[in-house]
């Protein structure tokens, strides 16, 4: 019986989530960047790292479609390429800023007390840190690649799930169903993940796919300054340094990388408004 | 309200020590250590232990915490590894360059968003509030430092309306009206973004407002239409709007680090990302320390506005 409402449910928020045109584009939009970075190989039309010195700063052509940069590597191949780095690190960080926030949050929130107090001022201080300088800083340590910023982004950017989780257990945790469990004698560990975070996973979801989106844009700045995924490996930001450096004379190699970014980020930001609607109806506009 | 402004002021500390306690953690488990920085990596066993020695870093390390700390709040934060100059000084001439920055940007995007913002609320589902629904939501995806790519490809090297980098022209920078020229671009591109953010949460917290009973109590009154929405809507719309300009301070400052780099303003950001490239770390934690100060700072100054804007809150 239980299964049978479950799907129901399941079924309206599929259904709320099918009204909404733009929510249902941004689904299909990231669905084909997803699909163009795992068959990369196939839709680029030249190697990413190829130079052609004699062919450097080819304006758009039939040969290549966005032109090509500084080194003469074809940029349409490049930004097609790039979508790996932004979605591996997308997934990566956001997954691992997720359930550090989740762990944290679900703890403070269930437990209470001066563990809720000694966790949420630890929250408090990493917030009051502005992001973009604690990520320089930890990347100044360790140095710059691809898997160090994915970490560096998860373990910065875990305090806005962490709150809002919390928030959740706190209001969770006293209501009937959460006793009810307690008085049959489920341990503490039984009911955060059995009863109380099935109910938190709304804002959970929604959370999580409007953090693609933020991880995308922080991923291409750090990439912009020299501090993400390193060359050779293509990275949206990273173009965009190459770019940057040649605008004067080709706008082609800042533009396209930008617009990859831009379109990536507006179409998850789309998604996530999208299933906060149908997911979580009493919330409002965040 | 004074007796709320100083716990409001108590608060503040043991947060920025939990910060400098980060910092200094993070500083110190640093591959290699100071010395290998110092020294570059073919370094002599006998080189390393005098550069421990005289840096102090034989010393366990809540001692060397507490020796840091102390000098900090004496405003001594140590000498850059690289120029040797006092971090102090190096701050002294950068933080009113950010400053400058950020607030110019802040004022511009307060100052375009709350009219649109309350404009769109006011005529919800006309054209005007779809294209600004449209432009704000357009607005929170763009990629802030390619806007500002962007921006000087128009209007510096098209239409060179503008200058793309500095603060200054060499030689004029007494000349305020040249100052300003150079500001425009940097701060529409920091700003551009929390305009975006803010003309949202200007709608929304109108919208909320709009609905509630006691302005279809001040309307069937006979207000007219003008001091409802200003008077009556907007005072209460402006609380939610402050909570979410307080929330997107610390986004906004860590937004000059990109905008600094691109319009090339010698300011914190692009002095932070200059010292992360040579492992400056005195420079690095000195910066952090700063710009957290200036966080904590801003929504302090967010929180006192509170009590002026919203009489339902009293401090006790």
């Amino acid at each position: 019986m239980s299964v049978s409402k479950n799907s129901s449910q399941l079924l309206n928020t599929w259904k709320r989530f099918k009204k909404n045109t733009m929510a249902v584009a941004g689904g299909v939009v990231v669905i084909a960047v997803i699909v163009v970075a795992i068959f990369a190989p196939y839709i680029a039309t030249h190697p990413y790292s190829s130079q052609n010195l004699t062919n450097r700063l080819a304006p758009p052509s039939s040969q290549h479609y966005f032109g090509t940069d500084g080194y003469g590597r074809d940029v349409f191949s490049r930004v097609v390429w790039g979508s790996r780095v932004s979605l591996q690190i997308g997934f990566g960080a956001a997954g691992m800023a997720l359930v550090i926030g989740i762990i944290l949050g679900s703890i403070a929130g269930f437990y209470g007390g001066w563990v809720d107090n000694l966790i949420m001022r630890f929250t408090d201080v990493i917030m009051s840190i502005p992001a973009l300088f604690l990520a320089l800083t930890i990347i100044s340590l360790f140095g710059a690649s691809l898997v160090n910023t994915m970490i560096v982004i998860g373990i910065i950017y875990w305090t806005r799930t962490c709150r809002i989780v919390r928030g959740e257990f706190l209001s969770l945790r006293n209501q009937e169903f959460a006793e009810a469990a307690r008085t049959i004698g489920a341990g503490d560990f039984r009911i955060i993940l059995r009863h109380l975070m099935p109910n938190a996973m709304a804002p959970i979801i929604v959370q999580g796919t409007l953090f693609m989106a933020q991880v995308i844009l922080i991923e291409s700045g750090l990439s912009f300054l020299g501090l993400g995924a390193q060359p050779p490996i293509p990275s949206w930001g990273n173009m965009l340094t190459e770019g940057y450096k040649f605008l004067a004379v080709a706008w082609w190699i800042a533009t396209f990388p930008g617009l990859a970014i831009f379109v990536m980020v507006l179409f998850f930001n789309l998604l996530g408004d999208g299933l906060r609607d149908a997911l979580d109806p009493k919330q409002k506009l965040a | 309200m004074s007796k709320f402004l100083v716990r409001r002021l108590l608060i503040t500390i043991p947060i920025l020590i939990g910060v400098s306690i980060i910092l200094f953690f993070l500083m110190n488990i640093a591959p290699g250590g100071p010395e290998a920085v110092l020294m570059g990596d073919d370094i002599s066993p006998e080189a390393a232990i005098r550069i421990r020695t005289n840096l102090g870093l034989d010393q366990p390390l809540p001692i060397r915490y507490w020796r840091w700390l102390t000098s900090l709040l004496q405003g001594d934060l140590g000498n850059s590894f690289r120029s040797g100059e006092p971090v102090i000084s190096m701050l002294r001439t950068r933080l009113p360059n950010t400053i400058i920055l950020t607030f110019s940007a802040f004022m511009i995007s307060l100052i375009v968003a709350i009219p649109i913002g309350v404009l769109s609320a006011v005529k919800q589902y006309s054209l005007t509030d779809k294209i600004t629904t449209v432009i704000s939501f357009l607005g929170i995806s763009f990629p802030s430092f390619w806007l500002g790519i962007v921006l000087i490809l128009i209007f510096a090297f098209q239409l060179r309306l503008f200058p793309a980098s500095g603060m200054a022209t060499y030689g004029r920078e007494g000349d305020i009206l040249n100052r300003l020229h150079h500001l425009v671009l940097p701060s529409i591109t920091l700003g551009a973004i929390r305009m975006a953010t803010f003309m949202r949460f200007t709608r929304s917290g109108m919208l909320e407002v709009l609905n509630l009973d006691y302005i279809r109590t001040a309307r069937a009154k006979g207000l007219n239409e003008r001091s409802v929405v200003f008077k009556h809507a907007f005072r209460n719309a402006l609380i939610s709007i402050t909570t979410v300009v307080g929330l997107t301070l610390p986004a906004l400052i860590g937004g000059a680090v990109l905008t600094e780099t691109i319009f090339a303003w010698p300011g914190l950001g692009r002095m932070a990302v200059n010292a992360v490239f040579q492992r400056d770390y005195p420079v690095i934690m000195g910066v952090n320390m700063v710009v957290a100060v200036v966080t904590v700072m801003a929504n302090l100054g967010v929180d006192v506005i509170y009590t002026f804007i919203d009489p339902q809150i009293t401090y006790n």
